[in-house]
């Protein structure tokens, strides 16, 4: 009974820490207010690399998705992508470029191009072969198919890898601080100012801001998919298969 | 935490091209005579990944096998595991760490509840691929559900099965380089440890990309030796 109320008390002075903060020996204020900051550079930090990160893929993945060449080159990425320990990528970075927010941003945006570029790739290949024919049928041109046909049946999935990639680079960003960027990471990381509770509390901070991420981005991903797409994936397959005739007994 | 780091650079740095080493420099006769610094966190590394994979793949198998009957229940599960899948990793063993302590049931509880998303979705999706005509053939032939679940839909998911597998193996290195956090080593240690070390981050972060590889490599293996028919099929 003792543990239960020590370790739901741990979390208590976490939340404590949070909203009101604390003075430490030295006289400094953390928690609280100051935690608004980290948080703040937290999302800059990761806002910037998704917006690059985004601006590098999503176009890439659309030519070589539309043009159908690179699919080695797409597929193999997001493969050596999920190899790479974000820390060794970080620690990479630092070690040869040194530390601060550019040479950090570049380090996140390595990270957060692969499930982009290979979503947006693999969804643009996904759009039917007879679709873009007739697209074309209609005169339009490739610009014209890859902005009116392609992107709008591949935008479900490209914010799928959008979605994966921030969450990542959300929870990447909070070991920061070993390149000299304070985020929600610092009392992690810089545990001696902070102590157990204020780890504790930058713990459920990052976590309630991956959770929220998550699901603003799963808003704005059912908010894209165009009315045609909306079916229920298997009520399609399934009526494809009782068009041509192979609907099993069920 | 600083004076650790300066302990452990005095340490580390004792052999080896002085000058390359002072500079923090990528020195290979430093990295050819300190190689066996990176042998017990390679293997904590592997131990970690090893355990949290079987963990992980044992209760997927489970949720995927119970859901494949009760098929309204593959929502909420994927919802579930979806929200254990997008907790920061890093989050997760500071938030265990006041209920399981440091150690190796910390990192390895954060390890599987990363994987589960993966190997679960692939599973089912697996089983969901299997072509009604087979199942039926399997039916006609007299096997019972459970007969037909293990004789002819499950060794045709193998692939999918081994493919979820195989990115779950991949991601667990790679968030694996972070459970030192939580008090259970690994190679992230070593990277933490001096982080502007440029031999000591390549070479620990090799040994965690190679590691990754063996894993995809072998579990490959593994996928071509049950799945015979799928070869011959290609050929």
């Amino acid at each position: 009974m003792t543990t239960t109320y020590a370790f739901l008390g741990e979390f208590g002075d976490a939340l404590q820490f949070i909203f009101q903060g604390e003075t430490t020996r030295e006289g400094a204020e953390v928690g609280g207010s100051q935690f608004l900051d980290l948080t703040w550079e937290h999302l800059k930090l990761s806002g910037v690399s998704m917006a690059i990160a985004c601006a590098i893929s999503i176009p890439l993945g659309l030519w070589l998705g539309h043009i159908r060449r690179g699919s080695f080159l797409a597929i193999s990425l997001s493969n050596v992508g999920r190899a790479v320990p974000s820390l060794a990528l970080i620690a990479f970075f630092v070690a040869y470029l040194g530390t601060g927010f550019a040479n950090l941003t570049l380090s996140l945006v390595l990270l957060a191009i692969p499930p982009i570029l290979t979503n947006t790739y693999v969804s643009v290949t996904q759009v039917e072969r007879d679709t873009v024919d007739a697209a074309r049928g209609m005169g339009m041109t490739g610009a014209e198919i890859v902005r009116k046909v392609e992107l709008p049946l591949a935008l479900p999935l490209i914010f799928g890898g959008i979605r994966i990639s921030a969450v990542n680079v959300i929870a990447t960003a909070t070991i920061a601080p070993l390149a000299g960027i304070n985020t929600l990471g610092d009392p992690i990381i810089n545990v001696s100012g902070y102590g157990d509770t204020g780890r504790l509390a930058a713990a459920i901070c990052v976590a309630a801001l991956a959770i929220f991420t998550e699901l603003t981005l799963g808003a704005v991903q059912r908010a894209v998919t165009p009315a045609g797409l909306k079916l229920e994936p298997d009520t399609a397959s399934r009526r494809m298969r009782i068009r041509f005739g192979r609907e099993a007994t069920t | 935490m600083l004076d650790l780091i300066a302990q452990v650079q005095i340490q580390d740095r004792s052999s080896g091209d002085a000058s390359c080493v002072a500079d923090n420099g990528f020195c290979p006769s430093w990295i050819v005579d300190n190689l066996n610094r990176y042998t017990d966190p390679l293997l904590q590394h592997v131990y970690l990944t090893i355990v949290s994979l079987a963990i992980g793949f044992a209760i997927s198998f489970g949720l995927a096998l119970i859901a494949h009957r009760r098929r309204w229940l593959v929502a909420p599960i994927t919802q579930i595991t979806g929200v254990l899948y997008t907790l920061p990793s890093i989050a997760v063993f500071f938030l265990l760490l006041p209920i399981t302590g440091r150690g190796n049931t910390t990192a390895i509880i954060a390890l599987v509840a990363y994987s589960l998303l993966i190997i679960f979705r692939n599973i089912i999706a697996g089983l969901d691929n299997v072509p009604a005509e087979t199942k039926d053939a399997g039916r006609g032939m007299g096997l019972t559900d459970r007969q037909l679940l293990w004789r002819v839909e499950l060794p045709l998911a193998l692939p999918e099965i081994l493919a979820g597998l195989r990115i779950a193996a991949t991601t667990t290195v790679g968030l694996a380089t972070l459970a030192f956090f939580a008090g259970a080593g690994g190679l992230g240690e070593r990277i933490f440890e001096d982080i502007v070390f440029k031999s000591n981050v390549v070479t620990a972060g090799a040994l965690a990309v190679l590691l990754a590889a063996a894993f995809d490599v072998v579990i490959l293996i593994v996928q071509r030796a049950v799945t015979p028919w799928a070869r011959a099929r290609a050929s």
